[in-house]
């Protein structure tokens, strides 16, 4: 009996029943309701986001693979591919942060090599509430040991990553994960399913009542009651993926394969049907084939199960016994448990009983879509008047300067990374910390740099600005790693799409992304949409997060941001107008969340970009490093941290000021973009001033590497001299301290 | 010269031990299958690091099973130099071919970062290249890494001049402070009464190349061609170093 309560657990509408009963010409029986609940989901059916989607740039000559596949792909020559996706697994981690985490690590790398990609990096962007709370701690804690649990075990490198810490995220922290592999161009694999009559196979774990409406609770907001919701969240099993992973790699090589998908989000429903959707196919499987850990599950509970480390695989007929050969070697059994067929169906059988019959193209393309009202939010107008009257905490620049450096947001994330392997396999040549994750490709000159960003204070403050931010971040930190971006990868982490104010929000951020992908030539090339991240009515700040890629021809040329001697020329290029709106110094200093982000013009963001690129392409730049949180004053430090005591003495010009802000904590604080400091040999400052005229970007030699302290001077009056090693044992207890008299 | 590197199931540092010795140091370097018995006609033997088995019951607990496991102790009682490297000495300590057992590290934490390590002993075959006190930078990726034998073990073994690494700060000091995980006398490595087994909990295949960080942990490889190259050419080797 299918009543509305029925309904409402499965996440539909009256609206959407109604679809079903007219795709179908009858009632749905119950398990049909829960595989169209899943699949018609907002986590797997992007209802609500699709319209705006749309808009974003997909193509470009590198692009091989674009958004509809496992991940995406672009050519990095010798005839290779990077495959790399982000996607977020938010709603799991805060109600068990270790296992949340760690299959959110686990979800990511399995899209990577079913793309026939050999993993070589994960990245992460996380979000929590302020650390002094102990919920917050415990969420911190509990995530970072999940993400390394998993990519520590499975031997892949977590080489970098962003983590920030707002009120906004206190019952709802985000984790982004990020998977990059490397695959042969020419031996790219799709998801498909193709040719009537090939087997399909399921590997890998058997399948449990865990995760059971895991998509569904993903698609909803939580409450006082989630904790309840708990058996929703898988555990992971990354000795069994590592094993999937050789084996599948192992399958890969020979060309039996026609398509591979995991079972993620909604398990069995969702890769059986895409799979066959993707190949204009149908499928038949029988759910008493299936390997079960569990007695006496339903076909429901089969198809709906989001147990982890499953794959299912489509092979050539007559291939069977190569296939079995490989998986035996592996310890791992692979079952065949249906059949392709035509004509497009998903027929579902319990001991060759019909359970569940749906068209395949009903389930994943004729999924509803949504154009959501549209309002811009109240509170916007607000909070954006920023007057200088408001600022009214005085302490002189270099308390503030301090204050900022070890404060979560800033603070070196030694304690975190230093949990994750990020050496193992042995192509990690700038490390953990020290500017973008890079990797060498080896059998290759060539290496790929990769920065995850974003920023939700600038997304609250101005959601299409945020986002505009985010990418020309995420590509400026690729361009200090000498690299030329080639293609991104979104998480857009939102509220409740429901409400029109935060589809407001999000449609202008895929505004923000889309025009800065185009006006600095990067495609996206596929992501995750993370909607409903609210708790008890209160919505996260809107979070694009960003993933961009760059490649370096030569990987012993990429950079890091760490001064390398003393005597070096420090140059800033960019240009500096004082902007405080939305800015780290606002918020820890003057205890205000205002104003309007920084300004982006996109021709000067790419003309920064570029040349940063081609300087340390032509060796002429020892290292870059991006102005960002904490202004030029905290970039400058950073420059000066973890070199092992070179200072830095620079004098750099006031800022115009764009209203009477105190011109020192303008100057030194404010976050314009399009800034990047270099150190430089002075052999060599003639010709790197000369390369930044040419490109057109703002540059001026400031000042010098070297000593004991950091001095800075706005206007040749110094307003900030500070012992390096005090400023520096600041940044780098700053997490730390949260965590004090416990285990180190 | 040819090194084995053995595979079992949830190794994830095989392909970098490969890597450096067949592509930086330019040996010859096969895998051998945790299920086979044939060491391939290897001159040397590397259990490298990674989960073998996911870690589950205890590291290196269940590979010590593996059929290989039995190749390698005939191997190494032959004279036969092997190497464990992290998950590696694990397994050589579960096997029994070393002793003692690694506990979790002090700070209930996996640590990934590069340590200092003193040279103690240059008379394994992985150590004939270096000088005493020499200070070795490599990185360590554990969680079980702290180094325990009852008393009296801890005691032959120093008695014996069995403890072939130490954690140290950069200067060669051995203090607590440059102690990562609690080790039991900030033993990093150790080797057995013949000298022919070496295990280690860092990484020296993940500092073999300067680009890494560092290209200290070569000579750890340098060494052992030397050795078994004879006296004559590890004179050869040493200068060519």
């Amino acid at each position: 009996m299918i009543d509305l309560a029925l309904l409402e657990r499965h996440g539909l509408t009256r609206d959407e029943y109604d679809r079903i009963v007219r795709t179908l010409g009858r009632a749905p029986n119950e398990t049909e309701l829960g595989i169209f609940s899943v699949m018609w989901s907002e986590h797997c059916s992007y209802k609500s986001s699709k319209v705006h989607l749309r808009r974003l740039p997909t193509r470009g000559p590198r692009v091989l693979q674009g958004p509809g596949e496992n991940a995406g792909a672009v050519d990095i020559g010798d005839g290779l591919a990077a495959v790399f996706k982000i996607e977020s697994h938010n709603h799991p981690s805060f109600i068990e942060p270790y296992q949340g985490a760690a299959t959110g690590v686990g979800g990511i790398i399995r899209d990577i090599f079913t793309m026939g990609a050999r993993p070589v990096a994960l990245l992460n962007s996380l979000r929590f509430g302020p650390l002094d709370r102990p919920l917050t701690r415990r969420i911190l804690e509990g995530v970072v040991a999940g993400i390394g649990g998993y990519g520590n075990s499975i031997g892949i490198p977590t080489i970098g990553g962003e983590v920030a810490f707002e009120p906004g995220y206190a019952g709802n922290p985000l984790v982004n994960v990020l998977c990059l592999g490397i695959a042969r161009r020419d031996a790219l694999v799709k998801g498909r399913a193709a040719g009537e009559g090939n087997p399909v196979y399921y590997v890998g774990a058997g399948t449990g009542r865990d995760g059971i409406h895991g998509a569904t609770m993903a698609s909803a907001e939580f409450d006082e009651r989630s904790a309840e919701k708990r058996p929703a969240v898988q555990v992971g099993d990354p000795f069994m993926e590592k094993l999937l992973l050789e084996a599948c790699l192992e399958l890969m090589k020979t060309d039996a394969l026609v398509g591979v998908q995991d079972m993620g989000a909604a398990g069995l429903t969702c890769s059986t049907s895409e799979m066959a959707a993707r190949g204009g196919a149908g499928m038949e499987i029988d759910v008493a084939l299936v390997p079960q850990r569990e007695s006496g599950m339903t076909p429901y509970e089969i198809m709906l199960s989001e147990s982890q480390e499953r794959m299912l695989l489509v092979v050539k007929a007559g291939r069977e016994a190569e296939v079995a050969r490989i998986f035996e070697k592996w310890d791992l059994h692979a079952v065949k448990i249906g059949v392709v067929t035509g004509g497009g169906l998903l027929r579902v059988k319990d001991q060759g009983e019909d359970v569940a019959v749906a068209p395949t193209a009903a389930l994943v393309d004729e999924a509803p879509v949504y154009e959501r009202p549209m309002q811009e939010p109240a509170y916007l107008r607000e909070v954006q008047a920023l007057e200088p009257a408001m600022l009214t905490d005085a302490r002189p620049p270099e308390a503030a300067f301090l204050a900022l450096l070890e404060t979560p947001a800033i603070a070196s994330k030694r304690w975190i990374y230093r949990q994750y392997d990020h050496m193992v396999r042995t192509n990690t040549i700038v490390l953990a910390g020290m500017g973008a994750g890079v990797v060498r490709v080896k059998g290759t000159t060539r290496a790929l740099a990769v920065s995850v960003d974003g920023n939700g204070r600038y997304g609250y403050l101005d959601p299409e600005r945020g986002a505009m931010l985010a990418v020309a971040e995420a590509a400026r930190n690729v361009a200090c790693a000498g690299a030329v971006p080639i293609g991104a990868t979104n998480c857009l982490n939102f509220g409740n799409p429901e409400r029109p104010e935060i589809m407001w929000q999000f449609a202008r951020a895929v505004d923000g992304i889309t025009a800065a992908c185009t006006a600095l030539g990067i495609p996206i090339t596929g992501g995750n949409v993370s909607l409903y991240n609210e708790t008890d009515g209160r919505p996260i700040d809107p979070t694009p997060v960003l993933g961009v890629v760059g490649l370096i021809e030569h990987a012993e040329r990429a950079l890091g941001r760490v001064f390398r001697a003393a005597g070096s020329a420090i140059v800033l290029l960019g240009e500096n107008f004082g902007e405080l709106g939305g800015s780290e110094y606002l918020k820890t200093v003057q205890g205000l969340v205002r104003g309007r982000p920084p300004r982006l013009d996109l021709a000067r963001a790419r003309a920064l970009q570029g040349l940063v690129a081609a300087l340390a392409a032509d060796g002429l730049i020892q290292s870059a490093h991006d102005c960002s949180d904490g202004g030029f004053a905290v970039a400058l430090a950073e420059c000066a941290f973890d070199s092992g005591g070179v200072g830095a003495v620079v004098d750099v010009a006031g800022a115009s000021l764009e209203a009477p802000y105190d011109l020192a904590a303008a100057t030194l604080f404010g976050e314009s973009a399009s800034r990047v400091i270099v150190s430089v040999d002075p052999a060599q400052l003639e010709a790197t001033l000369a390369c930044a005229a040419a490109a057109g970007v703002p540059a001026r030699a400031i000042g010098e590497t070297g000593g004991a302290h950091l001095i800075m001077a706005v206007d040749g009056v110094v307003a900030i001299d500070c012992a390096l090693a005090e400023a520096e044992r600041r940044w780098a207890t700053g997490l730390d301290r949260f965590f004090a008299g416990r285990a180190a | 010269m040819r090194f084995a590197v053995v595979v079992f199931p949830g190794s994830n540092c095989d392909h970098d031990a490969y890597h450096a010795v067949k592509h930086v140091l330019g040996a010859e370097a096969a895998f051998v299958w945790h299920k086979d018995t044939d060491l391939a006609g290897a001159d040397v033997v590397i259990l490298p690091g990674g989960f073998s088995h996911g870690d589950y019951l205890r590291t290196g607990a269940i590979a010590r099973f593996s059929p290989v496991m039995a190749s390698v102790a005939a191997f190494a009682a032959a004279g036969g130099p092997v190497i464990g490297i992290c998950n590696g000495f694990q397994i050589l300590l579960e096997a029994g071919m070393l002793p003692g057992a690694m506990l979790r590290n002090r700070g209930l934490k996996f640590l990934c970062e590069h340590v200092h390590l003193r040279v103690e002993r240059t008379d394994t075959p992985f150590t004939a290249l270096c000088s005493e006190g020499q200070v070795l930078r490599l990185p360590i990726a554990h969680g079980d890494g702290n180094y325990y034998a009852a008393p009296a073990v801890l005691a032959a073994l120093e008695a014996e001049g069995r403890v072939i690494f130490r954690y140290a700060g950069p200067d060669g000091r051995v203090s607590d402070a440059g102690n990562p995980n609690g080790s039991l006398n900030n033993i990093a490595g150790i080797c057995n009464e013949a000298r022919n087994v070496v295990g280690l909990m860092p990484h020296p295949e993940r500092a073999c190349e300067a680009a890494l960080g560092s290209a200290d942990g070569l000579v750890v490889f340098r060494s052992v061609v030397a050795s078994l190259a004879g006296k004559g050419a590890l004179r050869a080797v040493a200068r060519e170093a």
